[in-house]
């Protein structure tokens, strides 16, 4: 431990953005390696993600799930808890507000349907991430583990039950029927266009408002509950908050409980809200992405509601960018990759360097001054 | 029905081959006290490499050591990040994967312009299956000859390997000094250290161990199984010898016994494709989920208890902070 104390800025917005651009660095490489200019890819990201209206309807609709997920996984670390699962939680909260809109739909406007799928894709979510906190809480299994093995779970149930269930009779595509139009979530130029407001069409629908809502509660419930105050003590010391008579079985299960819900909430913006039937592999690693939102986001809902976007960015302007160069997509995972690598894996690497170089810089003038 | 269960056992060994090559991996890697949820990616970026330089070299050996160099490297960076940095293992071991998932399409299609695959292996840049001697003369003989000319002949070289691997990993793990030390770290780093053995030396041994087995379980998806690379041909292999290591209790030979009945469910579940019992109709997909859900009931403890080395998941450091 260094005597001299470094402020808080450095540690929470210089070092994850020094080690962003580190990760952004090391792509750039890649791109200059596959012959592509990284400044020229940049610009197609930038603007194919920012620079026209559809493009940022895109970029919102990408950042509307990543938050879902993103606020998932971070609640479920203030308990010390890794939850993995978010992609399996997704799938399930996808059957849930698959099935209400499914049977509820079929006679009632949206505006009834949206609170019950609310209801329905949290409670199937968070079921589903009740099993391996359950099991972490009591029986001691890791939850890492667990969390990894529900995911296959949720994945061959959820084939199964689109093959031998969903499945209308007639197609030949694992999904299920398409929903009925009235239950489908209003996008965000068909809302506005109420109000008189023109704007150009887009996946972008009303789960991105919830999303944001999403964000205040999970600040609120972390930070102003009981709840909250308890779930942070067992992250920060599980046996000190044991002595301090919080009950730690009932407290992981609540975490996880919160964190399966919200990655439930995911299927609203796809399912309801864009694709309008249940499809298989809807997550499309989402839930696993929610991990380097949480861990860039530093667990904050404003850190994630900013990481989500920067990876709404980077999703819709890889996108742009295979389009315009014939690259795979997938060349964003890399960045990804990246970005966990060096905001989450190897934080500490630059920690001591950066707090040295900080208190060479400005400790003398501080020093002055007192 | 006895050629039908030959049938099956063979393919249940070439289901297992990558699993069992991943999950001794792991086991070296959990045992010195690393958690390794990256197994699937470096199966990956192994089989990726793999393939691409036995396809250009049009040799398998040269493939084969391309393969088991890039495990070892995404082995190190893992290594890199948790014994040196101190980093979050579980987070590292994520980034290796979502790494492996990006960097072989984005190479691949750059490399060979087929959409991420590589070009299909043929030749000598395969790995073609032994005959083993007299295959062909016992033959016909009942029961012995389909058991020994299907079932014990006639894989590549790489599955006899895997099998091989198994008490060689028993002894190392449990005969030797080395092992021991291993083992200790795993348990109880302290105690290593204060005995005057680095914690760190033996934490990238472990590591690089686990290099070598899992890229070599990746070319064998790659080089020898399906004689080209295919975008995420690893298809949670990783994941599922991770589930085998758990339900083998970190042993070697109970691990090989899980990932042979993983193998065994897998070649089930393709053989029971469509068939039904009377009006009920057997659902494939219950039997894929089998591997997963034994091993969360295992980790409950409800089938035994599987208890993971002590000092799992905890980075080292000499001096309490």
């Amino acid at each position: 431990m260094s005597q001299a104390r470094v402020p808080a800025w450095v540690t929470v917005a210089l070092l994850p953005a020094i080690n962003v651009l580190l990760a952004f660095l090391v792509s750039a490489l890649l791109f200059i390696y596959i012959d592509i200019s990284p400044i020229d890819a940049a610009k197609v990201m930038w603007q194919g993600a920012f620079g026209y209206a559809e493009g940022i309807g895109y970029t919102l609709y990408y950042t509307t799930g990543f938050i879902f997920t993103g606020l998932a996984v971070a609640v479920a670390f203030h308990a010390g808890l890794f939850n993995i699962g978010g992609e399996g939680q997704a799938y399930i909260g996808g059957l849930g507000v698959g099935l209400v809109c499914l049977t509820l739909g079929e006679f009632a406007p949206w505006y009834i349907v949206f609170p019950v799928a609310i209801v329905v894709g949290g409670v199937f979510g968070a079921a589903w991430a009740f099993i391996p906190a359950y099991l972490q809480a009591k029986r001691g299994s890791h939850i890492v583990i667990t969390t990894i093995m529900f995911n296959f779970i949720a994945a061959s149930l959820m084939a199964y039950l689109l093959v031998e269930v969903l499945k209308p009779e007639n197609t030949m595509a694992t999904e299920s029927r398409v929903f009925a139009v009235g239950s489908w979530l209003p996008k965000m130029h068909e809302f506005f266009a109420l109000f008189g407001y023109e704007m150009s069409a887009s996946p972008l629908n009303l789960s991105f408002f919830f999303a944001l809502v999403c964000c205040v509660f999970v600040w609120l419930f972390i930070w102003h509950t009981r709840w909250g105050y308890e779930i942070r003590s067992v992250g920060s010391n599980p046996s000190a908050a044991t002595y301090a008579g919080i009950k730690y079985v009932r407290i992981v299960c609540l975490t996880m409980l919160v964190s399966g819900m919200l990655a439930g909430f995911f299927a609203l913006n796809v399912l309801q809200g864009e694709l309008h039937q249940i499809k298989l592999n809807f997550v499309e690693g989402f839930g696993f992405t929610g991990i380097a939102v949480a861990l860039m986001g530093r667990n904050h809902p404003i850190g994630v509601l900013l990481a989500s976007l920067l990876f709404g960015f980077l999703y819709q302007g890889g996108a742009e960018l295979s389009f315009e160069y014939g690259v795979d997509r997938n060349i964003v995972v890399v960045l990804q990759g990246l970005v966990i690598l060096f905001c989450g894996a190897l934080e500490h690497m630059l920690r001591p360097s950066i707090e040295n170089t900080y208190l060479k810089l400005f400790a003398k003038t501080n020093e002055e001054a007192a | 029905m006895f050629e039908t269960l030959i049938l099956m056992l063979d393919a249940t060994i070439r289901v297992a081959t990558p699993l069992i090559f991943a999950s001794l991996a792991g086991m070296f890697c959990e045992r010195s006290g690393i958690v390794n949820i990256a197994l699937e990616g470096k199966l990956l970026a192994a089989a990726f490499a793999g393939a691409a330089v036995a396809y250009v070299t049009g040799s398998a050996w040269l493939g084969c050591i391309a393969g088991v160099l890039v495990a070892v490297c995404m082995s190190l960076l893992h290594g890199f990040a948790t014994i040196t940095h101190r980093g979050d293992q579980v987070v590292s071991g994520m980034a290796i994967n979502i790494l492996a998932v990006g960097l072989t399409v984005t190479l691949g299609r750059h490399w060979f312009k087929q959409g991420g695959q590589t070009p299909a292996l043929s030749g000598d840049a395969r790995f073609a299956p032994i005959h083993l001697p007299g295959a062909d003369a016992l033959q016909d003989v009942p029961v012995i000859g389909l058991l020994y000319s299907e079932l014990i002949s006639g894989h590549s070289l790489l599955e006899y390997v895997a099998f091989a691997a198994v008490p060689i990993a028993w002894y190392i793990l449990f005969k030797t000094r080395f092992g021991l030390r291993l083992r200790a770290v795993g348990e109880s780093p302290s105690a290593v250290d204060t005995a005057g053995i680095s914690v760190a030396k033996m934490r990238y041994s472990a590591v690089i161990i686990c290099g070598i087995l899992v890229g070599l379980g990746g070319v064998y998806l790659s080089v020898g199984q399906t004689a080209q690379f295919i975008p995420n041909m690893s298809a949670g292999k990783g994941y599922m010898a991770l589930a085998a290591l758990i339900f083998g209790k970190w042993k070697p030979w109970t691990a090989m016994g899980a990932c042979l009945l993983f193998g065994f469910l897998d070649s089930m579940a393709i053989r029971l494709q469509g068939v039904s019992i009377g009006e009920f109709q057997i659902p494939v997909q219950a039997i894929e989920a089998v591997p997963y859900v034994l091993t969360v009931f295992l980790l409950a403890g409800f089938i035994g208890k599987a208890v993971a080395p002590k000092a799992i998941g905890v980075p080292y450091s000499k001096e309490r902070e």
